[in-house]
């Protein structure tokens, strides 16, 4: 028994620990997200009542299917590219030596410490341009906000995989190399299997931080159709906030919906590394 | 050339990669490089269209470039670099760049535009009504969404019924064909446009009433929702003295390009300037100025405390909980994994108006649940636990998420051998699997503490800098270097953005210092410079 609360019985413990800690908050959400009266001051930590009101209101009364639906497009779209983008930077910073290497890792460290919010205006300005001459890519577009967004995606990302790449054997594709791959063959066919978790990681993070971007995307979208999530949700509270926490709520839960389903689907990529069965063969 | 001479040899060797992808992969390329050429063609008609041959020079430079890179056999590395770089150059290098140059202007709200653009507005804001003044009939309407939309005065002359078209830029004539007026001259329909029924326009009439139509004597305000008059400009623009001249008082404000600004001799300045390079001035202001650089070494002291407990505290309980579910043993991984890393999975900004509700004094769940009753964010030190215990809960998950992929990125065999070596499990966690991670982790803790330091939302959406100190309303305990400056440059007395962009440039070079100088200090670890 003592063996085995050293051995196992504290993971749970701390496990235990760590998921009440993540909860609590998020069951006052959906205690306000059920609470039949919808409003913040009567709402309790443990559910009062139960009733789908808020969600049907939310549904119904709100463009909040249509702020999804825009959510998931963009979401997702700029998660897949950005990670596309950043493993191939990554790839030849890890692999390759070439002139300016150093000083491109530097800089790309140094452009993301920039507050990026702050270059709204110049933001705002030069997608009024683009609105001018390629409405499909101008504001209240999906695509034209995926393509600003597009635009961190050597960010972090690159210097995440980068180290990642780092630990995976530089034997494995240099003999890959050897057999007459080509460097793309020894990208997408050796490299990129082995360093699945990453990619599923960044996949992830990339998509919940779309998901949760605000301040850019409420400059970029007015029309109530074309909005996101967030800028959607953040209207309904911005002028009555007592009265609309119940569908707010409604939403927020609504919202960890797809991010839940993002990472359902890539965990078995994270927990499943293959780096260590590879490094056997 | 080395690569030709690979391929060549290959197949005897090892058939069977360069068989197939021989194949695929020159499809995937063409295919590739057909989508980059139409998408050139598809950008290019509006560039012709509009007669912009420098972005059209750019773009088919670009696509030459792209071409070129990706059917030579030289330059591999920029062949990966490329694409994402790209991306980067247009839509982040670009606007940084810009807001920098930015911090050397004067650009504000009174500073915007150019200086013929500033005379426009000066006279259109000096309308008045005259005797005389000619009357329209007017119909609000707009390009987009009409709660929203910009707003387009309709306006019909009574005597012809000819309806134009005007906005803040002027007025334009629309053809008869394409608008339907009644009798009374009121539009009932226009191509291109929506009209604003009655309970839309009232709801935008501060909007309406603002908007001022320039025209070559004045300019056509509205009086109530259907009616428009034009009226004569008060103050007119004199190219002779280079001044604007009130029409009835004589008094002159003569122009000053160092300032952007029509001054007059006894100091008065117009409000409408434009805009130009002022230098140094605006950085020379965040050292000189007492109210801005006064309370700056509290706020960049919090702000870094803030930091690095945000990233240290997020990391520690991210790689505890990491470890603590590194072992095949524990049964329900999946599970724990699931529950623990949902507040990552919730909306950052609604749960961070949820917290500010939950740290509420009255009715905040902090306070019922544990039956405490602390004004949270009235005092400094509760209001800063607050927010620092708010950022744990956002970003441990986070920090869980990447150190368990960089546990599973590390080979087991090492804490194997190390354990047969016979090193206790500790020992081998702080010599081999510590090190190891952070390897792997060190730049992303680096572009955490970065991210933390000007971490907007954080302090916007709870506390909003609260609580303010009795005699300084404009800088709170918990208010970061980034909201500070917000509420500095964009709150209160109107958008100072050219002083805006100069304080974030400061904020800039302090995180990039921090970092550099961290980096370098673990940069022994790394096989960075390698």
């Amino acid at each position: 028994m003592t063996k085995w609360l050293a051995r196992v019985g504290w993971r749970h413990a701390v496990a235990v620990l760590a998921v009440v800690f993540s909860l609590f908050p998020i069951v006052f959400v959906a205690s306000a997200a059920l609470n039949p009266l919808g409003t913040l001051s009567s709402t309790s930590a443990v559910p009062t009542g139960a009733s789908l009101g808020n969600f049907a209101n939310l549904l119904t009364d709100t463009d909040f299917p249509r702020w999804f639906g825009n959510s998931v497009l963009v979401a997702g779209v700029s998660a897949l590219a950005s990670v596309f983008l950043s493993a191939l930077a990554a790839y030849a910073f890890s692999r390759m030596r070439f002139r300016g290497r150093r000083l491109g890792l530097l800089a790309l460290l140094l452009i993301q410490m920039f507050p990026q919010f702050l270059a709204i205006v110049a933001i705002f300005l030069m997608f009024s341009t683009i609105t001018e001459l390629w409405p499909a890519i101008g504001f209240n577009q999906p695509w034209g906000l995926i393509l600003l967004y597009l635009g961190g995606a050597l960010g972090v990302n690159t210097w995440l995989m980068k180290g990642f790449f780092d630990t995976v054997p530089r034997e494995l594709d240099e003999s890959a190399t050897m057999d007459g791959a080509s460097h793309a063959q020894a990208f997408f066919r050796i490299l990129l299997p082995l360093v699945a978790p990453i990619l599923a990681v960044t996949g992830l993070l990339a998509f919940i931080g779309t998901i949760n971007e605000f301040i850019i995307a409420n400059v970029f979208l007015t029309d109530t159709g074309a909005k996101t999530l967030s800028v959607g949700m953040y209207g309904l509270v911005a002028g009555e906030r007592n009265n609309n926490f119940g569908m707010f709520c409604a939403g927020t839960l609504l919202t960890a919906v797809p991010t839940v389903l993002v990472f359902q689907f890539l965990q078995r990529y994270i927990v499943n590394g293959l780096t260590a069965g590879a490094v056997k063969g | 050339m080395t690569a030709l001479l690979e391929r060549k040899s290959a197949p005897a060797e090892a058939p069977e990669p360069s068989g197939r992808g021989g194949l695929a992969g020159p499809l995937v390329k063409v295919a590739l490089l057909g989508l980059v050429a139409g998408l050139a063609v598809w950008a290019a008609f509006p560039l012709i269209a509009e007669r912009a041959w420098p972005g059209l020079a750019v773009l088919v430079a670009a696509t030459a470039g792209l071409f070129y890179l990706y059917t030579s056999r030289r330059h591999i590395p920029a062949k990966y670099l490329i694409p994402g770089t790209l991306f980067l150059v247009v839509f982040q290098l670009f606007p940084v760049g810009y807001t920098a140059a930015t911090a050397f202007t004067n650009f504000s709200d009174g500073h915007r535009g150019d200086k013929r653009e500033a005379v426009v507005a000066i006279q259109t804001a000096s309308v008045t009504r005259v005797p005389g003044s000619a009357e329209y009939a007017l119909t609000v309407a707009t390009t987009g969404d009409p709660a929203t939309g910009p707003l387009t005065f309709l306006v019909t002359d009574p005597a012809t019924r000819v309806v134009s078209a005007g906005t803040a830029d002027g007025l334009t004539r629309l053809p008869a064909g394409d608008v339907t007026v009644t009798a009374t001259g009121r539009v009932t329909a226009a191509a291109g446009y929506t009209l604003l029924n009655g309970g839309q326009a009232s709801a935008r009439s501060r909007e309406i009433t603002d908007l001022a139509v320039p025209t070559p004597g004045g300019a056509i305000r509205s009086q109530g929702l259907s009616r428009a008059y034009e009226g004569k400009a008060g103050r007119a623009y004199d190219a002779g003295c280079d001044c604007i001249r009130d029409t009835t008082t004589g008094k002159t404000w003569t122009a000053d390009e160092r300032v952007g600004a029509f001054v007059a001799a006894d100091g008065e300045r117009l409000a409408q300037g434009w805009r130009v390079g002022v230098g140094l001035s605006n950085f020379t202001r965040l050292v000189t100025d007492a109210a801005i650089s006064g309370p700056f070494a509290r706020t960049l002291i919090w702000n870094l405390f803030f930091a690095l407990a945000s990233t240290g505290g997020t990391f520690v309980l991210g790689l505890g909980c990491a470890l603590a579910l590194h072992s095949p043993r524990v049964r329900g991984r999946g599970l724990y994994r699931t529950l623990l890393v949902l507040p990552y999975a919730m909306p950052s900004f609604a749960m961070l108006l949820v917290w500010r509700d939950m740290f509420n004094t009255d009715f905040g769940l902090v306070n019922n649940l544990f039956g405490l009753d602390v004004d949270w964010f009235g005092g400094a030190a509760s209001a800063r636990v607050a927010v620092i215990l708010v950022q744990l809960w956002l970003g441990y998950p986070y920090m869980f998420l990447v150190a368990t992929g960089a546990l599973q990125a590390i080979p087991p065999e090492l804490s194997e051998a190390s354990r047969i070596d016979g090193a206790t499990p500790w020992q081998s966690l702080k010599r081999v699997t510590l090190p190891l991670l952070l390897v792997a982790l060190t730049p992303l803790l680096i572009s955490s503490f970065a991210f933390n330091f000007n971490n907007f939302n954080a302090i916007y959406l709870t506390t909003e800098g609260a609580p303010f100190p009795a005699d300084n309303p404009a800088n709170g305990a918990t208010d970061l270097l980034i909201t500070y400056t917000y509420r500095l440059a964009f709150g209160g007395s109107g958008a100072q953005y050219g002083f805006a962009a100069a304080v974030s440039i400061f904020i800039f070079v302090i995180v990039a210092v921090i970092s550099m100088v961290s980096f370098r200090r673990t940069r022994r670890q790394e096989e960075v410079y390698s």
